[in-house]
């Protein structure tokens, strides 16, 4: 994974609660067996509304999306990560994500940071009222500027870190292995296995 | 309280709920710290004995812990990116003994004898067997007696215990709480991980306690409950939590109403659902293939009676819920927080006082072609959807074959039937179901996620609104442009026989109405 720490680009006003990963992405284009491509996919059925705002002109090479509360709830699928990233997107921030697509974002390099309500109605503000305006994320800070309006956001430190670092998860807990294999000769013989097969 | 209220909560005026509180401030992990190694053990909950349970390594300075994962279920959709992060370091399934496969989301639900027609689900298919064959992992494929929906699966083969850990790339894993294990689902990224090491690296999770005292009216389900619960509590009001059910209306429930309202935790935002293992839990589990036997049983039975959470052990948040006066409930919009009694009416986006939640009420209104006041026993449906891994177990089948015995569906009303395994399908057809749905002029199918999502030939055509017994009324979920009213299987069952959105109660009234006239 990239190493992360200020990300600059177009910022792109998304202004709807609950945009659960089935918008993101409809569960048709998970059929794919491949990890990149995705990005005709993105929020696919709202894009066939000409009005939709990534069919706007300043905003269909945006990098960072603003959305409401509640931005990716629902499906675990991380194909919505994917094809956000696909797009262009390298960050997002919302009052509220969904646990898993919050989880997943942090493995492939998407940052989500938390910000208040009230910030993300002031970056909808300042957007609009300067259509194409880019932002920037600077992940060391936790800060987040669009001209000359700065917001705090929020994002757990070990995420952080590894954004930071651009480090992969099973290279870090291979580092335990020992102590997995301990854990694995102290596990009660009633656990269940699914081999050999029993039917 | 307000931390909780997502922006779909509503406020409820029905007298249903009696309150709601956040408990004290005392966060999982600093009461961990606080204690020292000769203190009288901490009062703990399921969900802390279940995580201390499989510790391999204590997280320190904010870095999570590191999680055994004693069941990994794996389907084709989020695997096969999985598999190929695996080829391209080199790296190994370390433990096939604690891997299943099943094939269920792509899957056709008529003619799986025949080649998958759709080229792209039929690669995806033989994506997974190709994986399984090589990392030898155990699979169940189309046609297979044990093929079904990866959460029925699971269950119903005995590999779902309690005090255990499960994942699997789906965010129903929730379902399998209802045994007492701790249940989640994962991404893709976490799939590769768990099937190179076995574990997963996670921040503790904080509580909420999910109280349902009193005792449910007949026709009103464990679906009723935890519909109620997710327009209570919103779909991000559990963001954060693992959910525990409590309560005389939850050990009431069979395991099948159990796993139903734990499959449905994830659509209040929560990463689990869990119901503490009793007598039902153990009834249910012995002498499946799996699960285990002898001396083993003994051992799991004693430990698994000491996982319930202990007096006063704290949550981070809890609710009440009052079951005696739960109704049957439907959601009139696009997110499952957004549901109401079915006696009540479609509400107003301005009864709403969070301004997102007025938004987002408007735009599903408009979605779903409803209006604002609407009776919601006034709105006829095309479809019928009887399934998914929310209800499609045997007791779910039986449940709809009671009502629907003996009756005709509506004219015009398409009602699909999809048990939610092969073994279902077969423990339905030996009690006669098959027979009933048809006879009934509804569709009785193989085993699959089918009409749950838009990702296999079962599909909504575009306007077309559905009664479906599923998790999700997203926008586009069943189909493109499809409409979906979450109901239970007793509610769908009624819904098809009347052609509008029904209760039992209401089939019960019909027929007074024509003995009445009889009489006259």
């Amino acid at each position: 994974m990239e190493k992360i720490s200020t990300l600059t680009g177009v910022a792109v006003p998304l202004k709807r609660s609950n945009v659960d990963t089935d918008q993101i992405i409809p569960a048709v284009f998970l059929k794919r067996v491949t990890k990149t491509g995705f990005d005709d996919a993105l929020f696919s059925a709202w894009r066939q509304d000409p009005e939709f705002v990534l069919n706007q002109e300043p905003y269909k090479s945006g990098k960072i999306l603003i959305a409401g509360p509640d931005f990716g709830t629902g499906s675990s699928r991380e194909h919505a990560v994917w094809a956000l990233r696909d797009y262009g997107f390298t960050a997002v921030l919302s009052p509220r994500f969904g646990d898993i697509f919050r989880g997943n974002s942090g493995k492939q390099g998407l940052l989500t940071g938390t910000v208040s309500e009230q910030d993300v109605e002031r970056l909808w503000a300042a957007i609009e009222a300067n259509p194409g305006i880019e932002a920037s994320v600077d992940l060391v800070a936790r800060k987040a500027t669009l001209a000359d309006l700065t917001v705090d956001f929020d994002i757990d430190d070990y995420t952080r870190w590894r954004l930071l670092e651009g480090l992969d998860d099973i290279g870090l807990t291979m580092r335990d292995e020992a102590q997995i294999t301990e854990f694995e000769a102290r596990r009660e013989p009633w656990r269940p296995k699914t081999l050999p097969v029993k039917i | 309280m307000a931390d909780l209220a997502g922006p779909t909560a509503r406020t409820y005026t029905q007298g249903e709920f009696d309150s709601m509180s956040t408990a004290s401030d005392a966060v999982r992990a600093d009461v961990t710290e606080d204690i020292a190694p000769a203190a009288p053990a901490r009062p703990r909950t399921l969900a802390e004995k279940v995580w201390d349970d499989h510790l391999v390594v204590k997280g320190e300075n904010g870095s999570p812990d590191l999680i055994y994962i004693d069941l990994h279920l794996v389907h084709e959709v989020t695997s096969p990116q999985a598999f190929d992060g695996l080829r391209a370091e080199g790296r190994q399934v370390r433990r096939p003994d604690l891997t299943i496969a099943t094939e269920d989301h792509n899957t056709p639900t008529i003619g799986i004898d025949k080649p998958i027609a759709d080229p792209t689900s039929r690669t995806q298919i033989e994506t997974l067997r190709r994986n399984c064959a090589e990392f030898g992992v155990r699979l169940h494929s189309l046609g297979d007696v044990e093929q079904g929906i990866v959460h029925v699966v699971g269950p119903q083969l005995g590999l779902t215990m309690p005090g255990i850990t499960v994942v699997c790339g789906d965010s129903h894993t929730s379902t399998h709480g209802a045994f007492g294990a701790m249940a989640f689902g994962i991404g893709t990224s976490e799939v590769e991980h768990v099937l190179a090491t076995q574990t997963l690296p996670l921040k503790p999770f904080k509580t909420m306690a999910i109280n349902v005292e009193g005792t449910l009216r007949p026709g009103v389900t464990a679906k009723d409950i935890i519909l109620a619960v997710i327009a209570k509590i919103g779909t991000g009001g559990g963001q954060g939590y693992v959910l525990e059910y409590r309560g005389s209306a939850i050990r009431a429930l069979s395991m099948e109403g159990r796993m139903t309202i734990c499959n449905m935790s994830i659509e209040a935002g929560a990463r689990a659902g869990m119901v503490a293992p009793d007598e039902t839990t153990f009834a249910y589990l012995k002498g499946r293939p799996h699960a285990p036997e002898g001396a083993d049983w003994d051992a799991a039975v004693e430990y698994w009676k000491t996982l319930g959470t202990d007096e006063g052990a704290q949550f981070d948040a809890e609710v009440f819920v009052d079951a005696d006066a739960l109704e049957p409930f439907v959601t009139w919009g696009t997110n499952p927080g957004q549901g109401v009694s079915l006696s009540d009416v479609v509400p107003e986006p301005q009864s709403f006082t969070d301004p997102n939640a007025q938004a987002a009420a408007t735009r599903a209104l408009e979605y779903m072609d409803l209006r604002a006041g609407t009776p919601l026993k006034d709105i006829h449906v095309d479809a019928v959807f009887m399934g998914s891994c929310t209800n499609s177990r045997i007791e779910d089948l039986r449940a709809f074959a009671s009502i629907i015995k003996g009756k005709q569906k509506a004219d015009g009303v398409r009602v699909m039937v999809v048990p939610g395994s092969a073994r279902v399908r077969l423990e339905a057809e030996a009690e006669g179901i098959d027979k009933i749905v048809e006879a009934f002029g509804a569709e009785w199918r193989f085993a699959g996620c089918s009409m749950c999502l838009g990702m296999n030939p079962d599909q909504l055509a575009p306007g077309e609104r559905c009664a479906s017994t599923s998790n999700r009324n997203f926008e586009g979920r069943q189909g493109k442009g499809g409409r979906t009213h979450l109901v239970s299987p007793v509610v769908a069952a009624a819904t098809a026989i009347r052609g509008t959105l029904s209760s039992p109660w209401d089939l019960d009234n019909d027929q007074a109405h024509d003995e009445q006239k009889a009489q006259a």
